[in-house]
């Protein structure tokens, strides 16, 4: 018995030395749910060529914060971690190391892509996604139409009025796929449809963020926003229950013709054949919108943990530097993970494989200007829920559009100061 | 066997002590402390006072959660009560069958909440457009019947199971001196059968009464607190304010929240205990 115990002792501390004496590792909490297997993958690779040991672990949807939260107070605190934006990094900014310098930030293709505090480089950009409305042109062109003829708002809303009325004899639902306001999909409204009017009022006042919106353009976003309830395959009073997935298999099974999202939805809507799909602007009826491209941007941006080993600092920044040069790590990010990466290690071979990415490189090709991403300045969470009930109030006919505006516009101003 | 128990007393109590200081007892110490401080993870914290707890009283959206939360307490507890002790009364008479109805009556209990909120909120659901009535996240009347709805069938099996022992633990020679005596049904009801289950009625009373309060699962799968945070009950309330907001001072101040809400269950239930305590009669 004695020996035993004293067998089992000795293997304890035989563990807790060899614990203590490992070298540099890396711990990245992986943020996209849909590329899990590829990081673990990639990261298995790097261990086999290098010997530093890489643990992925992946939050659940929608838990990222909760998770990071409570990881980040672990012995073993995540190396990698990433935040959202500007209003994201106001949490994290103790704990994101400063990069500058490091190779991450001299191959950004643009400098735009670095999440910067003051000098600071607190933050890289790794993956750039585009969304619009995607629209089905086979259904389209049975209908008489052609998607680039579709290049303003009314032309657009012309196009939806007709399609919905000879909805029978096209064989569809509604032109427009259901606008799910359930959690599954509301975002697609609350935040990436409203990006439109916060968009062009940066835009006319030259600003990229504000502590109060005024609200100029939100006639425009009702009138987007009437577009999608009014000509879409379900009333809209059912939008309350509406999920992500409804709008996915009615869009799949050619029951709608336009469907607002982005080139991360290319896996769910890939049966349907890259020759019959094309992305097109969101446009909300503002002058001079024809040269309006797709909504552009990023909300994925990497940090390393400033409260890390230093050690495990560096390792953490040579596996990326890793990933973004090597052979390996960049076929995976570009290929497996269908990402359009911002170094410009990703030329040639390397660009992405996905076809609603070449739709969006099209139009920057034929001179259009992007639309950039400016909902990671949105004040909080909170808001958008706010922004989201009002939609769904709208929508439903138990709420007015005057009930949108004040969500939007003095919960702005009482959500960013409520944030100081 | 006596002497062994005090013997080693320790063995049996340590572990079980151990797991409520570490899974209760210190967390809730480390609340309290959090709920004065400003935060955004536990180790780096900044003192703040009492102001976490001024911007609790300040914030109408909890006020507003707590109406909502005390009136569908008030509600769940009357309803789940009244409804479980009676179907107890029904399935303590040897009418056959009786043990399946207590199976089915019991049943949905050992689905977990979230699991049930999504259940029912597809079925209300359909029911609303089948009526033509606004959906449970457009209509706070809806939603709180919705809730009401669910949280009576979730929960009357299990009060009706404790009603049901309390009621073939009444003896059964008070019964017959009551027939004796010639009191007919509803006097034997009431004079005989209800004070002798007051212990249940104690028992089932708190429990729904607590769990009402603190309901959370079930509020966030049906309704979300939609619409705009008017279905909105405390526990989720207080979730909201932990993570919907941006700034550190939130996470104190969801924290002061909690430890308010903390003090109104306590308070609430003490309360209620000491009412229906006084109507307990010993046998």
């Amino acid at each position: 018995m004695k020996k035993i115990v004293a067998l089992v002792l000795a293997a304890v501390l035989c563990l807790a030395l060899a614990t203590a004496c490992a070298d540099a590792s890396v711990y990245y909490l992986n943020f996209k749910p849909e590329q899990d297997a590829q990081w673990q993958e990639l990261a298995k690779v790097y261990t086999e060529k290098t010997g530093v040991p890489v643990t992925v672990v992946t939050a659940a949807s929608g838990t990222y914060e909760t998770t990071l939260m409570s990881e980040i107070e672990k012995s073993e605190p995540p190396t990698l971690f990433q935040v959202n934006g500007p209003v994201g990094l106001a949490n994290w900014t103790d704990y994101c190391y400063d990069l500058a310098g490091t190779e991450l930030v001299k191959h950004l293709t643009s400098d735009a892509f670095a999440l910067k505090s003051g000098e600071e480089v607190k933050g890289v950009a790794y993956v750039i996604e585009t969304y619009g409305i995607i629209a089905n042109t086979k259904l389209l062109e049975k209908a008489g139409y052609k998607a680039e003829d579709l290049n303003t708002f009314d032309k657009l809303a012309a196009a939806a009025a007709d399609i919905q009325a000879r909805k029978a004899e096209l064989g569809i639902d509604g032109a427009f796929t259901s606008a799910g306001m359930d959690s599954s999909s509301d975002w697609r409204f609350k935040t990436h449809l409203a990006n439109m009017p916060i968009y062009y009022e940066y835009q006319a006042d030259g600003i990229g963020t504000t502590k109060a919106i005024k609200g100029t353009y939100l006639d425009n976003y009702k009138k987007i926003w009437d577009l999608y309830i009014n000509y879409a395959t379900c009333e809209p009073a059912l939008l309350a229950s509406k999920t992500g997935n409804d709008a996915v298999a009615e869009f799949v099974g050619e029951k709608g013709v336009f469907y607002q999202n982005g080139t991360w939805a290319w896996n769910d809507i890939k049966a349907l054949g890259a020759e019959n799909l094309t992305m097109l602007p969101i446009y909300i009826g503002v002058e001079g919108e024809e040269n309006q491209g797709l909504c552009t941007g990023t909300e994925n941006y990497w940090c390393v943990n400033a409260i890390a080993d230093q050690e495990d600092i560096d390792a953490t920044i040579a596996f990326l530097e890793w990933v973004i040069t090597s052979e390996e790590g960049r076929k995976c990010m570009s290929q497996d993970m269908g990402f359009v990466v911002p170094f410009d290690t990703f030329t040639g071979e390397y660009a992405s494989a996905n076809p609603l990415v070449a739709v969006d490189a099209a139009y920057t090709a034929a001179g259009k200007t992007p639309v950039s991403w400016n909902f990671p300045t949105m004040p909080s969470e909170n808001w958008k829920n706010m922004v989201g009930s009002a939609l769904t109030a709208y929508a439903a006919g138990t709420g007015d559009w005057a009930g949108v505006v004040t969500a939007f516009v003095d919960g702005w101003a009482a959500e960013a100061a409520l944030a100081e | 066997m006596e002497k062994s128990i005090k013997k080693y007393w320790p063995i049996f109590l340590l572990p079980t002590f151990a797991a409520f200081a570490i899974g209760f007892i210190w967390p809730f110490l480390w609340g309290i402390y959090l709920s004065f401080h400003k935060f955004i993870t536990v180790s780096k914290t900044t003192f703040v006072g009492l102001n976490n707890y001024v911007k609790v009283f300040q914030d109408a959206t909890f006020v507003s959660a707590f109406w909502f939360t005390a009136s569908f307490t008030i509600v769940s507890t009357v309803l789940i009560n009244l409804i479980a002790f009676m179907i107890a009364l029904a399935l303590t008479r040897g009418i056959r069958g009786t043990n399946i109805f207590r199976t089915v009556f019991f049943l949905p209990n050992l689905i977990g909440g979230i699991v049930l909120g999504y259940i029912w909120q597809i079925l209300l659901n359909g029911i609303l457009t089948h009526l033509g009535l606004p959906l449970l996240a457009l209509d706070a009347r809806n939603g709180f019947w919705g809730l009401i709805i669910l949280m009576c069938w979730q929960q009357i099996g299990y009060m009706m199971i404790i009603y049901i022992a309390g009621l073939q633990n009444v003896p059964s020679d008070l019964l017959e001196a009551a027939s004796i005596d010639g009191a007919n049904s509803t006097q034997t009801l009431l004079q005989v059968k209800l004070p002798m289950v007051m212990p249940s009625i104690t028992i089932c009373t708190f429990l729904t009464l607590t769990n009402s309060f603190k309901l959370f699962d079930q509020n966030l799968s049906l309704t979300n607190g939609e619409p705009a945070k008017a279905s909105q009950m405390l526990a989720l309330n207080i979730y909201d304010t932990f993570y919907a907001r941006s700034g550190a001072q939130w996470k104190g101040i969801g924290q002061a929240k909690a430890v308010v809400f903390f003090l109104l269950v306590v308070g609430i239930s003490l309360v209620q205990l000491y009412f229906t305590r006084r109507k307990e009669v010993q046998q």
